[in-house]
Protein backbone atom coordinates (compact mmCIF):
# COMPACT_ATOMS: atom_id res chain seq x y z
CA UNK A 1 0.00 0.00 0.00
CA UNK A 2 1.53 3.16 -1.03
CA UNK A 3 2.28 6.11 1.57
CA UNK A 4 3.89 9.18 1.22
CA UNK A 5 6.18 10.62 3.24
CA UNK A 6 7.36 13.75 3.55
CA UNK A 7 10.75 14.94 4.47
CA UNK A 8 12.97 17.69 5.96
CA UNK A 9 15.08 19.32 3.86
CA UNK A 10 18.66 18.26 5.43
CA UNK A 11 17.27 14.53 4.44
CA UNK A 12 15.84 15.71 0.47
CA UNK A 13 18.97 16.31 -0.28
CA UNK A 14 19.67 12.25 0.48
CA UNK A 15 16.66 11.54 -1.95
CA UNK A 16 17.54 13.22 -4.97
CA UNK A 17 16.27 16.58 -3.73
CA UNK A 18 12.41 15.11 -3.37
CA UNK A 19 10.54 16.56 -0.20
CA UNK A 20 7.83 14.20 -0.44
CA UNK A 21 8.82 10.33 -1.60
CA UNK A 22 6.57 7.52 -1.96
CA UNK A 23 6.59 3.92 -0.19
CA UNK A 24 4.78 1.27 0.17
CA UNK A 25 4.34 -1.26 3.39
CA UNK A 26 2.16 -2.63 5.93
CA UNK A 27 3.42 -1.34 8.80
CA UNK A 28 5.41 2.08 8.97
CA UNK A 29 8.37 0.22 9.73
CA UNK A 30 7.74 -1.54 6.25
CA UNK A 31 7.59 1.66 4.88
CA UNK A 32 11.02 2.78 6.51
CA UNK A 33 12.71 -0.03 5.02
CA UNK A 34 11.51 0.20 1.83
CA UNK A 35 11.84 4.01 1.45
CA UNK A 36 15.70 3.18 2.41
CA UNK A 37 16.08 0.49 -0.12
CA UNK A 38 14.63 3.43 -2.89
CA UNK A 39 16.86 5.95 -1.73
CA UNK A 40 19.90 4.21 0.27
CA UNK A 41 21.31 7.57 1.28
CA UNK A 42 18.86 8.22 3.48
CA UNK A 43 19.05 4.56 5.27
CA UNK A 44 21.27 5.74 8.24
CA UNK A 45 19.44 9.19 8.57
CA UNK A 46 16.21 6.98 8.95
CA UNK A 47 17.10 3.94 11.13
CA UNK A 48 19.75 3.45 13.34
CA UNK A 49 21.66 0.12 13.59
CA UNK A 50 19.12 -1.64 15.30
CA UNK A 51 16.33 -0.69 12.62
CA UNK A 52 14.76 1.61 15.16
CA UNK A 53 14.27 5.24 14.49
CA UNK A 54 17.33 7.33 14.26
CA UNK A 55 17.29 9.33 16.94
CA UNK A 56 17.90 12.84 15.89
CA UNK A 57 14.84 12.30 13.70
CA UNK A 58 10.55 11.99 14.97
CA UNK A 59 8.49 10.28 13.31
CA UNK A 60 4.49 11.38 12.96
CA UNK A 61 1.74 9.24 11.23
CA UNK A 62 -0.98 11.48 10.29
CA UNK A 63 0.45 14.32 12.56
CA UNK A 64 0.56 11.92 15.59
CA UNK A 65 3.75 11.26 17.57
CA UNK A 66 4.60 7.46 16.45
CA UNK A 67 5.50 6.96 20.00
CA UNK A 68 2.39 7.20 20.88
CA UNK A 69 0.73 5.10 18.20
CA UNK A 70 3.16 1.92 18.24
CA UNK A 71 6.21 3.45 16.83
CA UNK A 72 7.17 1.26 13.59
CA UNK A 73 4.91 -1.52 14.14
CA UNK A 74 2.15 0.70 13.68
CA UNK A 75 -0.16 -0.57 10.90
CA UNK A 76 -1.01 1.81 7.78
CA UNK A 77 -3.54 2.09 4.66
CA UNK A 78 -3.07 3.35 1.63
CA UNK A 79 -2.98 7.25 1.74
CA UNK A 80 -1.52 7.55 5.21
CA UNK A 81 0.84 10.55 5.24
CA UNK A 82 4.52 9.90 7.52
CA UNK A 83 5.87 13.43 8.27
CA UNK A 84 9.46 13.17 9.25
CA UNK A 85 10.88 16.54 11.52
CA UNK A 86 14.05 16.90 13.31
CA UNK A 87 14.25 16.18 16.67
CA UNK A 88 16.47 18.92 17.50
CA UNK A 89 13.55 21.68 18.16
CA UNK A 90 11.92 23.93 20.29
CA UNK A 91 12.22 24.86 23.88
CA UNK B 1 17.13 46.43 36.25
CA UNK B 2 17.72 48.32 32.72
CA UNK B 3 19.42 51.46 31.77
CA UNK B 4 19.64 53.70 28.98
CA UNK B 5 21.91 52.29 26.43
CA UNK B 6 23.05 54.09 23.47
CA UNK B 7 26.49 53.19 22.79
CA UNK B 8 27.62 50.76 25.10
CA UNK B 9 30.50 48.72 23.24
CA UNK B 10 32.97 51.55 22.47
CA UNK B 11 36.18 48.54 21.80
CA UNK B 12 33.97 47.22 19.12
CA UNK B 13 32.25 49.74 17.37
CA UNK B 14 34.62 49.56 14.55
CA UNK B 15 33.45 45.73 13.97
CA UNK B 16 30.25 44.75 12.12
CA UNK B 17 27.84 42.36 13.56
CA UNK B 18 28.65 38.90 12.64
CA UNK B 19 27.55 35.05 13.97
CA UNK B 20 29.89 32.40 14.95
CA UNK B 21 29.97 29.35 13.32
CA UNK B 22 28.95 26.40 14.81
CA UNK B 23 29.61 22.68 15.20
CA UNK B 24 28.02 19.42 15.58
CA UNK B 25 27.28 18.47 19.43
CA UNK B 26 27.16 15.08 18.50
CA UNK B 27 29.50 14.05 15.48
CA UNK B 28 31.87 17.46 15.15
CA UNK B 29 31.18 18.60 11.84
CA UNK B 30 32.07 22.36 11.63
CA UNK B 31 29.52 24.63 9.63
CA UNK B 32 29.61 28.52 8.66
CA UNK B 33 27.70 31.00 10.53
CA UNK B 34 24.14 30.56 8.81
CA UNK B 35 20.53 29.94 10.38
CA UNK B 36 20.52 26.34 10.27
CA UNK B 37 20.64 24.17 13.69
CA UNK B 38 21.29 20.99 12.54
CA UNK B 39 23.88 18.80 11.76
CA UNK B 40 23.55 18.22 7.88
CA UNK B 41 25.72 15.06 8.15
CA UNK B 42 23.92 13.23 11.34
CA UNK B 43 20.92 16.09 11.96
CA UNK B 44 22.66 16.53 15.43
CA UNK B 45 22.35 19.34 17.36
CA UNK B 46 24.51 22.89 16.37
CA UNK B 47 26.15 24.85 19.10
CA UNK B 48 28.01 27.91 18.39
CA UNK B 49 32.04 27.77 18.36
CA UNK B 50 34.40 30.34 20.16
CA UNK B 51 37.42 31.22 19.46
CA UNK B 52 39.31 30.19 22.35
CA UNK B 53 42.31 32.75 21.46
CA UNK B 54 39.88 35.46 21.92
CA UNK B 55 40.08 38.26 24.96
CA UNK B 56 38.60 37.69 28.35
CA UNK B 57 37.74 40.43 30.52
CA UNK B 58 38.11 40.19 33.80
CA UNK B 59 36.20 40.94 36.78
CA UNK B 60 36.91 44.31 37.16
CA UNK B 61 36.05 45.27 33.10
CA UNK B 62 33.12 43.41 33.12
CA UNK B 63 31.72 44.90 36.36
CA UNK B 64 32.13 48.50 34.81
CA UNK B 65 30.03 47.48 31.62
CA UNK B 66 26.62 48.27 31.18
CA UNK B 67 24.01 46.27 33.45
CA UNK B 68 22.53 44.05 30.70
CA UNK B 69 23.58 40.62 29.48
CA UNK B 70 25.82 42.24 26.84
CA UNK B 71 28.45 42.13 29.54
CA UNK B 72 29.52 39.06 29.05
CA UNK B 73 29.47 39.70 25.02
CA UNK B 74 32.65 37.25 24.79
CA UNK B 75 30.33 34.41 25.77
CA UNK B 76 27.85 35.66 23.38
CA UNK B 77 27.97 34.02 19.88
CA UNK B 78 29.05 37.01 17.91
CA UNK B 79 31.80 39.19 17.12
CA UNK B 80 31.44 43.05 16.38
CA UNK B 81 28.67 45.12 17.49
CA UNK B 82 25.19 43.67 18.70
CA UNK B 83 22.75 46.14 16.93
CA UNK B 84 19.46 45.17 18.98
CA UNK B 85 17.99 44.33 22.22
CA UNK B 86 20.50 45.83 24.29
CA UNK B 87 18.94 46.25 27.56
CA UNK B 88 18.12 42.80 28.17
CA UNK B 89 19.30 40.90 31.15
CA UNK B 90 20.98 42.14 34.60
CA UNK B 91 17.81 41.32 36.76
CA UNK B 92 17.98 41.71 40.60
CA UNK B 93 19.31 38.44 42.34
CA UNK B 94 17.42 38.54 45.86
CA UNK B 95 17.78 37.31 48.98
CA UNK B 96 15.19 35.40 50.60
CA UNK B 97 15.63 34.61 54.08
CA UNK B 98 11.97 33.35 55.12
CA UNK B 99 12.59 30.86 52.25
CA UNK B 100 15.94 30.08 53.46
CA UNK B 101 14.47 29.02 56.63
CA UNK B 102 11.47 26.74 55.03
CA UNK B 103 13.96 25.68 53.07
CA UNK B 104 16.16 24.71 56.65
CA UNK B 105 19.32 26.23 54.44
CA UNK B 106 22.03 28.76 54.90
CA UNK B 107 20.97 31.43 52.35
CA UNK B 108 18.73 31.37 49.42
CA UNK B 109 17.94 33.98 46.82
CA UNK B 110 15.76 34.64 43.39
CA UNK B 111 16.89 35.36 40.95
CA UNK B 112 13.84 37.29 39.32
CA UNK B 113 13.34 37.12 35.64
CA UNK B 114 9.96 37.81 36.40
CA UNK B 115 10.93 41.61 36.63
CA UNK B 116 13.47 40.89 32.75
CA UNK B 117 12.96 43.70 30.55
CA UNK B 118 10.98 44.07 28.51
CA UNK B 119 8.91 41.01 28.66
CA UNK B 120 8.81 39.42 32.07
CA UNK B 121 10.66 36.22 32.25
CA UNK B 122 14.02 34.75 31.05
CA UNK B 123 12.85 34.59 27.22
CA UNK B 124 14.06 37.86 26.69
CA UNK B 125 17.64 36.95 27.17
CA UNK B 126 17.62 34.11 24.18
CA UNK B 127 15.52 36.38 21.86
CA UNK B 128 18.31 39.22 22.91
CA UNK B 129 20.91 36.59 20.88
CA UNK B 130 18.52 35.06 18.44
CA UNK B 131 17.44 38.44 17.40
CA UNK B 132 21.21 39.74 16.81
CA UNK B 133 21.31 36.52 14.82
CA UNK B 134 18.72 37.23 12.64
CA UNK B 135 20.41 40.96 11.89
CA UNK B 136 23.80 39.32 11.30
CA UNK B 137 22.08 37.06 8.18
CA UNK B 138 20.19 39.86 7.12
CA UNK B 139 16.44 38.19 8.37
CA UNK B 140 13.56 40.22 8.00
CA UNK B 141 11.06 37.86 9.71
CA UNK B 142 11.44 35.91 12.41
CA UNK B 143 9.23 33.59 14.60
CA UNK B 144 8.94 30.64 17.25
CA UNK B 145 6.88 28.18 18.94
CA UNK B 146 6.06 28.81 21.77
CA UNK B 147 4.12 28.16 25.06
CA UNK B 148 3.48 31.99 25.78
CA UNK B 149 6.83 33.45 27.44
CA UNK B 150 8.73 32.85 24.37
CA UNK B 151 6.10 34.47 21.92
CA UNK B 152 5.68 37.45 24.24
CA UNK B 153 9.26 38.36 24.08
CA UNK B 154 9.71 37.39 20.01
CA UNK B 155 6.68 39.70 19.54
CA UNK B 156 8.14 42.98 21.36
CA UNK B 157 11.79 42.48 20.81
CA UNK B 158 10.46 42.19 16.58
CA UNK B 159 8.51 45.20 16.93
CA UNK B 160 11.24 46.92 18.53
CA UNK B 161 13.50 45.87 16.02
CA UNK B 162 11.42 47.01 12.99
CA UNK B 163 10.87 42.85 11.68
CA UNK B 164 7.86 40.89 10.87
CA UNK B 165 6.92 37.96 13.22
CA UNK B 166 5.09 34.87 13.22
CA UNK B 167 4.25 33.60 16.03
CA UNK B 168 2.80 30.07 16.64
CA UNK B 169 1.44 29.00 20.12
CA UNK B 170 -1.16 26.41 21.73
CA UNK B 171 -5.39 27.46 20.80
CA UNK B 172 -5.49 27.20 24.74
CA UNK B 173 -2.98 29.40 26.18
CA UNK B 174 -3.71 31.57 29.04
CA UNK B 175 -5.37 35.44 27.68
CA UNK B 176 -2.21 37.10 29.18
CA UNK B 177 0.04 35.44 27.39
CA UNK B 178 -2.35 36.29 24.20
CA UNK B 179 -2.22 39.84 24.93
CA UNK B 180 0.66 39.99 26.01
CA UNK B 181 1.91 39.03 22.69
CA UNK B 182 -0.96 40.45 20.36
CA UNK B 183 -0.32 43.97 21.36
CA UNK B 184 3.24 44.46 19.53
CA UNK B 185 1.77 43.29 16.06
CA UNK B 186 2.96 40.21 15.25
CA UNK B 187 1.19 37.83 12.86
CA UNK B 188 0.36 35.18 15.97
CA UNK B 189 -1.14 31.74 15.28
CA UNK B 190 -3.11 29.56 17.71
CA UNK B 191 -2.25 25.97 16.41
CA UNK B 192 -5.05 23.12 17.44
CA UNK B 193 -3.18 20.86 19.88
CA UNK B 194 -0.37 21.01 22.46
CA UNK B 195 3.43 22.60 22.38
CA UNK B 196 4.60 19.92 20.54
CA UNK B 197 2.07 19.86 17.66
CA UNK B 198 3.36 23.65 17.25
CA UNK B 199 6.93 22.89 17.90
CA UNK B 200 6.39 20.47 14.62
CA UNK B 201 4.95 22.50 12.35
CA UNK B 202 7.53 24.94 13.17
CA UNK B 203 10.31 22.88 11.97
CA UNK B 204 8.19 23.00 8.47
CA UNK B 205 7.21 26.45 8.64
CA UNK B 206 11.64 26.71 9.13
CA UNK B 207 12.13 24.48 6.23
CA UNK B 208 9.67 26.10 4.05
CA UNK B 209 9.62 29.73 4.34
CA UNK B 210 13.52 30.46 5.43
CA UNK B 211 12.55 32.54 8.44
CA UNK B 212 14.78 33.00 11.33
CA UNK B 213 12.53 30.72 14.08
CA UNK B 214 14.62 31.59 17.10
CA UNK B 215 13.71 28.08 18.50
CA UNK B 216 13.85 25.93 15.09
CA UNK B 217 16.99 26.71 12.64
CA UNK B 218 18.33 30.33 15.21
CA UNK B 219 18.39 27.52 18.24
CA UNK B 220 22.07 27.27 18.45
CA UNK B 221 22.80 30.63 18.50
CA UNK B 222 19.24 31.53 20.60
CA UNK B 223 20.22 29.20 23.54
CA UNK B 224 23.43 31.14 24.31
CA UNK B 225 21.48 33.95 25.68
CA UNK B 226 20.50 31.31 28.82
CA UNK B 227 24.18 31.08 29.84
CA UNK B 228 23.83 34.58 31.26
CA UNK B 229 21.92 33.84 34.16
CA UNK B 230 24.51 31.62 35.48
CA UNK B 231 26.68 34.77 34.70
CA UNK B 232 24.78 37.08 36.45
CA UNK B 233 24.36 34.40 39.25
CA UNK B 234 27.90 34.20 39.97
CA UNK B 235 28.67 38.19 39.56
CA UNK B 236 25.58 39.53 42.05
CA UNK B 237 27.08 36.93 44.12
CA UNK B 238 30.61 38.90 44.38
CA UNK B 239 31.92 36.52 41.85
CA UNK B 240 31.46 32.83 43.19
CA UNK B 241 29.12 30.30 42.40
CA UNK B 242 25.71 29.12 45.11
CA UNK B 243 26.12 25.71 46.32
CA UNK B 244 22.66 24.85 44.06
CA UNK B 245 20.75 26.42 42.05
CA UNK B 246 17.05 24.75 41.16
CA UNK B 247 15.38 25.66 37.41
CA UNK B 248 12.19 24.53 35.96
CA UNK B 249 12.17 23.14 33.10
CA UNK B 250 9.72 23.05 29.51
CA UNK B 251 12.69 22.29 26.88
CA UNK B 252 15.64 21.38 29.59
CA UNK B 253 17.76 23.93 27.92
CA UNK B 254 17.78 26.43 30.58
CA UNK B 255 19.04 23.83 33.17
CA UNK B 256 21.63 22.73 30.07
CA UNK B 257 23.02 26.00 29.39
CA UNK B 258 23.46 26.89 33.33
CA UNK B 259 25.30 23.97 33.34
CA UNK B 260 27.21 25.61 30.21
CA UNK B 261 28.08 29.12 31.86
CA UNK B 262 28.91 28.10 35.26
CA UNK B 263 31.43 25.65 33.15
CA UNK B 264 32.97 28.94 31.09
CA UNK B 265 32.95 31.24 34.43
CA UNK B 266 35.12 28.61 35.55
CA UNK B 267 37.05 27.98 32.51
CA UNK B 268 37.41 31.74 32.29
CA UNK B 269 39.02 31.79 36.25
CA UNK B 270 36.52 34.07 36.66
CA UNK B 271 35.04 31.82 39.72
CA UNK B 272 36.52 29.34 41.69
CA UNK B 273 35.23 26.10 43.71
CA UNK B 274 32.84 23.21 42.90
CA UNK B 275 30.07 24.18 40.49
CA UNK B 276 27.05 24.06 42.11
CA UNK B 277 24.57 21.37 42.07
CA UNK B 278 21.78 21.92 39.36
CA UNK B 279 18.25 20.67 40.23
CA UNK B 280 15.30 20.88 37.82
CA UNK B 281 11.81 21.68 38.18
CA UNK B 282 8.92 20.05 36.67
CA UNK B 283 5.28 19.77 36.87
CA UNK B 284 3.57 16.01 37.17
CA UNK B 285 1.15 16.35 34.55
CA UNK B 286 4.27 16.75 32.38
CA UNK B 287 7.68 15.61 33.95
CA UNK B 288 9.33 13.51 30.92
CA UNK B 289 12.77 14.93 31.93
CA UNK B 290 12.23 14.17 35.61
CA UNK B 291 10.88 10.76 34.86
CA UNK B 292 14.11 9.95 32.16
CA UNK B 293 15.94 11.05 35.53
CA UNK B 294 14.82 8.95 37.87
CA UNK B 295 14.50 6.28 35.32
CA UNK B 296 18.74 6.04 34.95
CA UNK B 297 18.30 5.55 31.25
CA UNK B 298 19.07 7.81 28.22
CA UNK B 299 16.12 7.54 26.20
CA UNK B 300 13.11 10.17 27.03
CA UNK B 301 9.84 9.01 26.60
CA UNK B 302 7.42 11.75 25.61
CA UNK B 303 3.95 12.67 27.50
CA UNK B 304 1.25 14.13 26.25
CA UNK B 305 0.94 17.53 28.83
CA UNK B 306 -1.98 17.49 31.23
CA UNK B 307 -1.14 20.63 33.60
CA UNK B 308 -2.18 24.20 34.76
CA UNK B 309 1.75 24.96 34.19
CA UNK B 310 1.64 25.72 30.59
CA UNK B 311 4.91 27.71 30.22
CA UNK B 312 6.52 24.49 31.06
CA UNK B 313 4.19 21.73 28.87
CA UNK B 314 6.81 20.49 26.62
CA UNK B 315 5.91 16.45 26.00
CA UNK B 316 8.75 15.98 23.74
CA UNK B 317 11.89 18.37 25.04
CA UNK B 318 14.90 18.66 22.88
CA UNK B 319 16.65 19.26 25.57
CA UNK B 320 15.38 16.43 28.22
CA UNK B 321 18.73 14.44 27.76
CA UNK B 322 21.06 17.14 27.85
CA UNK B 323 19.44 18.73 30.91
CA UNK B 324 19.42 14.69 33.17
CA UNK B 325 23.41 15.44 31.98
CA UNK B 326 23.79 18.14 33.53
CA UNK B 327 21.59 17.14 36.90
CA UNK B 328 23.40 13.63 37.03
CA UNK B 329 27.10 15.81 36.15
CA UNK B 330 26.41 17.90 39.00
CA UNK B 331 25.22 15.76 41.67
CA UNK B 332 21.79 17.16 41.90
CA UNK B 333 18.58 16.13 41.19
CA UNK B 334 14.75 17.04 39.87
CA UNK B 335 11.33 16.80 41.39
CA UNK B 336 7.97 17.05 39.64
CA UNK B 337 5.19 18.55 41.47
CA UNK B 338 1.09 18.35 41.20
CA UNK B 339 -0.75 21.33 40.21
CA UNK B 340 -2.12 22.20 43.84
CA UNK B 341 1.52 22.53 44.78
CA UNK B 342 2.39 24.48 42.25
CA UNK B 343 -0.23 26.86 43.46
CA UNK B 344 1.18 26.96 47.05
CA UNK B 345 4.51 27.93 45.50
CA UNK B 346 3.47 30.64 43.79
CA UNK B 347 2.00 31.82 47.31
CA UNK B 348 4.75 31.13 49.27
CA UNK B 349 7.02 32.95 47.00
CA UNK B 350 4.61 35.83 47.09
CA UNK B 351 4.45 36.13 51.03
CA UNK B 352 7.75 35.35 51.22
CA UNK B 353 9.88 37.35 49.22
CA UNK B 354 7.43 40.06 47.39
CA UNK B 355 7.84 38.14 44.04
CA UNK B 356 4.67 37.57 42.02
CA UNK B 357 5.50 34.61 39.87
CA UNK B 358 3.91 32.39 36.99
CA UNK B 359 3.08 28.27 37.06
CA UNK B 360 6.94 27.80 36.17
CA UNK B 361 7.73 29.78 39.31
CA UNK B 362 5.30 28.11 41.55
CA UNK B 363 6.56 24.62 40.30
CA UNK B 364 9.88 25.63 40.83
CA UNK B 365 9.67 26.95 44.40
CA UNK B 366 6.90 23.47 45.26
CA UNK B 367 10.18 21.48 43.74
CA UNK B 368 12.91 23.30 46.30
CA UNK B 369 10.47 22.65 49.12
CA UNK B 370 9.73 18.87 47.95
CA UNK B 371 14.03 18.86 47.44
CA UNK B 372 14.18 19.94 51.08
CA UNK B 373 11.93 17.69 52.74
CA UNK B 374 13.23 14.60 50.91
CA UNK B 375 17.09 15.67 52.12
CA UNK B 376 18.54 16.91 48.56
CA UNK B 377 19.60 20.24 50.24
CA UNK B 378 21.98 20.49 53.18
CA UNK B 379 21.85 22.86 56.31
CA UNK B 380 25.38 25.08 54.66
CA UNK B 381 23.52 25.11 51.31
CA UNK B 382 23.40 28.34 49.55
CA UNK B 383 20.71 27.40 47.02
CA UNK B 384 19.43 30.10 44.08
CA UNK B 385 15.81 29.81 42.75
CA UNK B 386 15.58 30.63 39.60
CA UNK B 387 12.64 32.76 38.87
CA UNK B 388 11.86 32.58 34.63
CA UNK B 389 8.21 34.84 34.21
CA UNK B 390 6.02 36.76 36.19
CA UNK B 391 2.34 35.83 38.00
CA UNK B 392 0.54 38.77 36.12
CA UNK B 393 0.51 36.43 32.69
CA UNK B 394 -0.94 33.15 34.76
CA UNK B 395 -3.24 34.81 36.76
CA UNK B 396 -6.22 32.37 36.18
CA UNK B 397 -3.97 29.69 37.74
CA UNK B 398 -4.07 31.48 41.00
CA UNK B 399 -6.84 33.57 41.18
CA UNK B 400 -9.56 31.18 42.91
CA UNK B 401 -7.00 30.05 45.40
CA UNK B 402 -7.07 33.88 47.02
CA UNK B 403 -8.92 34.92 49.32
CA UNK B 404 -12.33 36.71 48.47
CA UNK B 405 -11.65 40.36 49.32
CA UNK B 406 -14.63 41.75 51.31
CA UNK B 407 -16.75 45.34 49.82
CA UNK B 408 -17.75 47.83 52.16
CA UNK B 409 -19.52 51.29 52.22
CA UNK B 410 -16.51 54.12 52.62
CA UNK B 411 -17.82 54.43 56.13
CA UNK B 412 -15.13 53.77 59.24
CA UNK B 413 -17.34 51.86 61.03
CA UNK B 414 -17.41 48.83 58.38
CA UNK B 415 -13.32 49.04 58.35
CA UNK B 416 -13.59 49.19 61.97
CA UNK B 417 -16.39 45.73 61.58
CA UNK B 418 -13.43 44.10 59.66
CA UNK B 419 -10.27 44.94 62.46
CA UNK B 420 -12.56 43.14 65.55
CA UNK B 421 -13.30 40.60 63.17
Amino acid sequence: MPITITLPNVLAKLADGQRTITAYGTTLGGAVADASRRYPALKPRLTDDAGNPYPFVTYYLNDEDIRFSGGFAAAIRDGDEVTIVPAVAGG
Amino acid sequence: MTASVTFPFPEAAAASLAALPQACAHCGATFDPAPIAICEQCLGPLEPVYDNARIIPDRAIIGAREPSLWRYREWLPFTGQPTRSLDSGWTPLVEAPVLARALNIERAWIKNDAVSHPTLSFKDRVVASAINAAAAFGLETIGCASTGNLANAVAAHAARAGLTAWIFVPEDLEVGKIVGTLVYGPRLVRVKGTYDDVNRLCAQVADKFGWGIVNVNLRGYYGEGSKTMAFEIVEQLGWRSPTAVIAPMAGGSLVTKLRKGFREFAAAGLVTGPPPRLYGAQASGCAPIVRLLESGGETLVPEVPNTIARSIAIGNPADGPSAVRAIRETGGSARAVSDDAIVRGIRVLAETTGIFTETAGGATVAAALELAETGHFKPDDEVVLCITGNGLKTIEAIHASLPVAPVIAPRLREVTALVEH
